[in-house]
């Protein structure tokens, strides 16, 4: 089968940002100024532990050795191991992983699923400026709720409903409870931001012509938000909810550190806080990694659903 | 700028800011720097309403203290990030093609990651602390910034003045100083104030991880790590510097979106309250007892006493084609879009008689008006939805409107698409709009509205996107449709050659009225109002005589908000008299099916 | 002016197809085609703003009038600083004195120097696009389709202004549009395009009152007319 070209153009976009990735986070540890050994343990620690552990990561060695066998230990799964407890990373990465991908997807499907239906409501009630009052009242809301941090919504529902209220777990992760609060925290925003965003594409499509056509057809209202409309708004709208994704499983960091979330998140703040680079170093590299592919996958999906790419490709 | 409330908070907000950045140190400094051992980690009091830290400082005082360290940290990553961005994204208009082909792959590269991602490497690399908190934002905002550099510079430079100063000989650097900079100037300031807001976030973010500010320094973000410890004991030591971080965040992006909208410049019909002017009287217009369509004193008005359309009255006969003929802004396509319907709000359509077959349309119902009435717009790109099938979007009036099944609507639709001559019409219905040229477009447009039984088609400027061979079987078609059905067409152009090949009768509309009513056989030679006869003479056709000028119609027609009691007309018109500037000529009979709305024209 | 062979790829498309065409002196050759035909990329690649193969020889100083009136002036440049871009070497009252006289060639006021593009009609910023592209003196004036955006009522003044600018001035004007019956009224001669090629050049007279090519015909027959008793 030979790929058709957009479809190739944005794989070897996928492979230069991924070579890029690798690169950079090889390079990581050595643009650490000084020492990134003795950076880790302290003046204290004896030469031998030092000159070990430089070995042991392979820094006596020549950049492109270095970089040779950087790859190769990635292409075999071997990410080194931990400055701390000399876990191996990968293992580490296993572990947390699913966490935190279960977080961002539920974040974002529920995001998605309050903000959709949401913004196209705005719009057909707003349309060509009828309800100035709602149209103020969405613009102000959201715009608020975009710009307030997932953080600062991780604190306010820590403080309100688990330590106020006592209704909630305030931290850990165990039964589906656990995940309401930081949930709702990490989808807050997106939620607002995806609304805006279908709202703006809704009215954008409500003024076509096809639209037009569709209304000197008297189509039943139902039938022309749902039939005419949604369909047209939604490659916007998943664009920006796909880099929303890789947004949210960033942004979750800051929700898993609230919430003692046991993720990459809390992971990889542990890990820059007390130097151990290893485990940073692969944390980054997985999160670069997640943030890729899932762009590849947006772009893959958006590709099936419009009928324009779909059909001038073959 | 727009004076919204969310405006107004964003400025509120955003100088209250600035303000407390300016004030806040030299004010409260020393009380946020007290330490007071007698009152160590204590939870809100009357003497500490935030509590106190760790050494017994005050937490209030410390968070309108730390107002100016984080606007300043966001101000520097904010303005690193934008240099940067600015730099890279400018970088490869002015390099060689491999190293702009680089620079450009190396932006699209990064601005796939999220900003955390390039701050959280960049704390990695540098250490904690602020100076590398605030290069890691800066690097997160730079990528972004590059590729907002390039999108505006590409479509500048694609701009045909640029074009135009190239062919000049105006040398490079100058088209770029003189073009492409002022006009990416604005929109790049904009963002870089919204940077601002964002930075200011993410710094907030990264000291409350514990990867920015340290101790002894202190912004709300690092105020907001101490209080988040505490949060179980005393949760209002951590209100402070939460309530400045979210007011601060509100702050600019609310500022961020009025200037962004006020940027925008949107003109938007404003209502102020005005009510819309009465109706005026209707004039004459032929009527036909059997008309499909017949209106009287159609107005279309707007808030703001704007009135593009001011009494026009029309009536269309079975079989018969009707054209109206006009210039843009003349009212031409609002009066199609009243008669179907379909004026968009906050516009107001009245009429004294607005009848389909004769029965009032407001008495008809949806399935009526929708079998009944069919529509063909200018755009056959725009008038099909792309994600829909052309077969289905045939059906659905049949389901609609007539409850036929999906098959059986499938089977009027193909044999529709047949009736308009669409080649292979079983493969068409099953294609999507983009797969079809124009006019096979436009003849599946056309085919939707036989779908019903339609007794009036209203075509708005339906060849005006089409390339005139095609326009040719366009007009062909329609008048074969019409021939057949019996319906009638209302048929909407500013070409009156087109209206002349196709037509029977020829309506003129000049500033929101008809000034001439015509059958098409004295066009040419019989034309009575001046307009009319301008129109004829500025436009040349294949007889038009080369030796001579064309006729030129100074001036321009007045918008809709500027016509006065007199002729519109006359302060273009070489005709014009006292009469014409004081009151309005009426639409009177000059011949058989003739009517002119002129005092001077015999 | 002379074209030879000239051809116009983007990518593996070509626009435009080995055209060879002649431009007498202060002549006005009428190209037309409609939509996909290639006229556009010509008038571009004549102006040398898009790449080409081929020669074009006799115009070192061609000038190109957009369709778009909208487009093609700089939203934040006065009208009088448009019109100067051309002009080299004039300063001061020497320059002021030159726009005026420019604009003047298109019948427009010189108060008009001092103001904004938003505050013209469509008919007037196209004279101001001509009036700054006669401020480089050309030797080819390209007019591409510049009356398609513009009403009806101003299309005939604009049409008159491109006629004298070769009757008054010897202007050499390249006049590209896709309504065949324009074409016919100004030019001297007229060239189709189809598909990229040229199908037929000549007078006028002969192209549309013996056309020799289907095409040319065919197009004939597809300009509207208003019928005449």
């Amino acid at each position: 089968m030979r790929l058709p070209r957009p479809v190739l153009r944005r794989l070897v976009r996928f492979a230069v940002s991924l070579v890029v990735l690798v690169v950079a986070s090889f390079a990581m540890i050595h643009l650490i100024p000084g020492d990134p050994v003795r950076a880790a343990l302290g003046p204290a620690a004896p030469v031998e532990l030092v000159e070990a552990r430089r070995a042991a990561l392979g820094l006596d060695q020549p950049l492109p050795a270095q970089l040779g066998s950087y790859v190769k230990g990635l292409l075999s799964g071997d990410l080194g191991t931990s400055f701390l407890t000399s876990e191996p990373v990968t293992d580490v990465i296993a572990a947390r992983l699913p966490n935190t991908l279960a977080l961002a997807l539920v974040a974002t499907l529920v995001a998605l699923l309050v903000a959709v239906p949401l913004g196209m409501a705005a719009a057909v009630r707003t349309e060509n400026g009828r309800n100035r009052g709602t149209e103020a009242a969405f613009g102000t809301v959201t715009g608020a709720a975009v710009a307030v941090p997932e953080f600062l919504y991780a604190i306010a529902l820590v403080a309100v409903f688990a330590i106020g209220l006592d209704l909630l777990p305030p931290a850990g992760k165990a039964g589906p409870e656990t995940f309401v609060l930081p949930v709702l925290a990490l989808a807050v925003g997106p939620a607002a931001m995806i609304s805006r965003i279908a709202r703006a594409e809704t009215l954008r499509e409500l003024g076509t012509d096809y639209v037009r056509l569709a209304r000197a057809k008297r189509l039943p209202a139902a039938r022309l938000h749902l039939r005419h409309v949604l369909p047209n708004t939604l490659t916007a709208t998943l664009t920006m909810g796909g880099l929303l994704l890789s947004g949210l499983i960033t942004g979750s960091v800051l929700v898993e550190y609230v919430f003692a979330w046991p993720g990459l998140g809390l992971k990889i703040v542990e890990a820059i806080t007390q130097k151990d680079y290893p485990v940073a170093q692969g944390v980054i590299l997985v999160y670069g990694a997640i943030v890729l592919v899932v762009n590849l996958a947006v772009d893959v999906v958006l590709g099936m659903l419009d009928p324009t790419s779909a059909v001038k490709e073959s | 700028m727009p004076r919204t409330p969310s405006a107004v908070a964003g400025t509120v907000l955003v100088a209250l800011m600035v303000v407390l950045a300016v004030i806040g140190p030299p004010l409260w400094g020393d009380e946020a720097a007290r330490i007071d051992a007698t009152a160590v980690l204590q939870g809100g009091s009357a003497a500490h309403p935030f509590g106190t830290d760790n050494l017994g400082r005050d937490l209030l005082a410390r968070v309108l203290v730390a107002a100016r360290y984080s606007l300043l940290l966001a101000l520097a990553a904010a303005l690193i990030g934008g240099v940067a961005g600015i730099v890279l994204g400018a970088l490869p208009s002015v390099l060689p093609r491999r190293g702009a082909r680089f620079v450009t792959g190396m932006v699209n590269a990064l601005v796939a990651f999220p900003g955390l991602l390039l701050a959280m490497f960049t704390a990695v690399v540098t250490g904690l602390g602020a100076r590398g908190a605030v290069l890691g934002i800066g690097a997160a905002i730079a990528p972004g910034f590059a590729r907002l550099t390039q999108t505006l510079a590409a479509s500048v430079a694609g701009a045909d003045y640029v074009a135009a100063a190239r062919m000049l000989g105006v040398p490079r650097h100058r088209v770029l100083a003189r073009h492409v900079l002022p006009n990416i100037a604005e929109p790049l300031i904009l963002n870089l104030a919204m940077a601002l807001g964002g930075a200011l976030l993410g710094l907030s973010g990264m000291s409350f991880l514990g990867l920015g500010v340290q101790p002894p320094d202190y912004d709300w973000g690092r105020l907001l790590f101490d209080g988040f410890g505490r949060i179980y004991v005393n949760p209002e030591v951590a209100l402070g510097p939460a309530a400045a971080v979210a007011l601060a965040g509100i702050g600019f992006n609310l500022l961020g979106d009025a200037l962004a909208k006020g940027a925008a410049r949107r003109p938007a019909h404003r209502p102020d309250g005005a009510a819309p002017p009465a109706a005026p009287a209707p004039d004459e217009a032929e009527v036909q007892p059997d008309a499909v369509l017949d209106v009287r004193g159609l107005t279309v008005s707007f808030p703001g006493g704007v009135t593009p359309v001011r009494g026009v009255s029309l009536s269309v006969g079975p079989g018969e084609i009707v054209g109206l003929v006009g210039e843009s802004g003349s009212g031409k396509s609002l009066t199609a879009a009243a008669v179907g319907g379909l004026v968009p709000y906050p516009g107001a359509v009245s009429h004294t008689a607005l009848r389909l077959s004769g029965e009032e349309a407001a008495t008809l119902t949806q399935k009526e008006l929708g079998t009944s009435l069919a529509m063909v717009f200018q755009d056959p790109m725009a008038s099909l939805n792309p994600a829909l099938r052309v077969g289905g979007q045939l059906a659905e009036v049949a389901q609609v409107h007539q409850g036929a099944t999906r098959a059986e609507a499938r089977r009027r639709a193909v044999d529709r698409l047949g009736h308009v001559h669409l080649p292979e019409p079983e493969k068409q219905a099953g294609r999507h709009p983009h797969q079809l040229s124009g006019g096979m477009r436009q003849r599946a447009v056309i085919a939707m509205g036989l779908m019903g039984t339609p007794k009036l088609i209203i075509a708005d400027e339906p060849t005006t996107a089409l390339d005139v061979t095609v326009q040719r079987q366009i007009l062909r078609l329609l008048r074969e449709v019409t021939e057949e059905t019996r319906a009638g067409v209302l048929f909407i152009s500013h070409d009156i050659a087109v209206v002349g090949e196709l037509c029977d009768r020829v309506v003129v509309m000049y500033a929101g009225r008809v000034v001439e009513e015509l059958p098409v056989e004295r066009l040419a030679e019989g034309a009575a109002h001046p307009y009319t006869r301008a129109l004829l003479g500025s436009l040349p056709d294949m007889d038009t005589d080369r030796s001579r000028p064309l006729a030129s119609i100074p001036g321009r027609q007045p918008a809709p908000g500027d016509v006065g009691d007199g002729c519109a007309f006359a302060p273009r018109c070489p005709l014009a008299g006292e009469r014409c500037e004081s009151s309005r000529p009426p639409l009177a009979r000059v011949g058989a099916g003739h009517l002119v709305a002129c005092w001077e024209a015999s | 002016m002379r074209i030879d062979n000239l051809t116009v790829r983007f990518g593996g498309f070509t626009a435009v197809d080995s055209v060879s065409l002649d431009v007498p002196e202060g002549h006005i050759v009428g190209l037309v085609g409609e939509s996909g035909s290639g006229k556009s990329s010509l008038a571009r690649a004549v102006c040398g703003l898009v790449p080409h193969t081929g020669l074009v020889s006799g115009a070192s100083r061609p000038q190109m009038v957009f369709q778009d009136p909208y487009a093609s002036l700089d939203p934040r440049m006065k009208i009088g600083e448009s019109v100067a871009e051309g002009l080299r070497g004039l300063r001061g009252a020497a320059r002021d004195a030159e726009v005026a006289r420019l604009l003047g060639l298109v019948s427009l006021p010189a108060e008009l120097a001092g103001r904004y593009p938003r505050e013209l009609s469509g008919g007037q910023r196209q004279r101001v696009a001509i009036a700054r592209a006669l401020g480089a003196r050309p030797d080819l004036l390209v007019a591409d389709e510049i009356t398609s955006a513009l009403d009806v009522s101003v299309q005939g003044a604009v049409l008159n202004l491109v006629r004298s600018l070769r009757d008054e001035l010897g202007v050499t004007i390249l006049f590209i549009s896709h309504n065949l019956a324009v074409v016919r009224y100004v030019c001297d001669e007229v060239a189709v395009l189809h598909h990229g090629r040229l199908v037929e050049h000549g007078p006028t007279e002969d192209v549309i009152g013996a056309p020799a090519h289907d095409y040319t015909r065919a197009l004939i027959e597809a300009v509207p007319r208003v019928p005449r008793p």
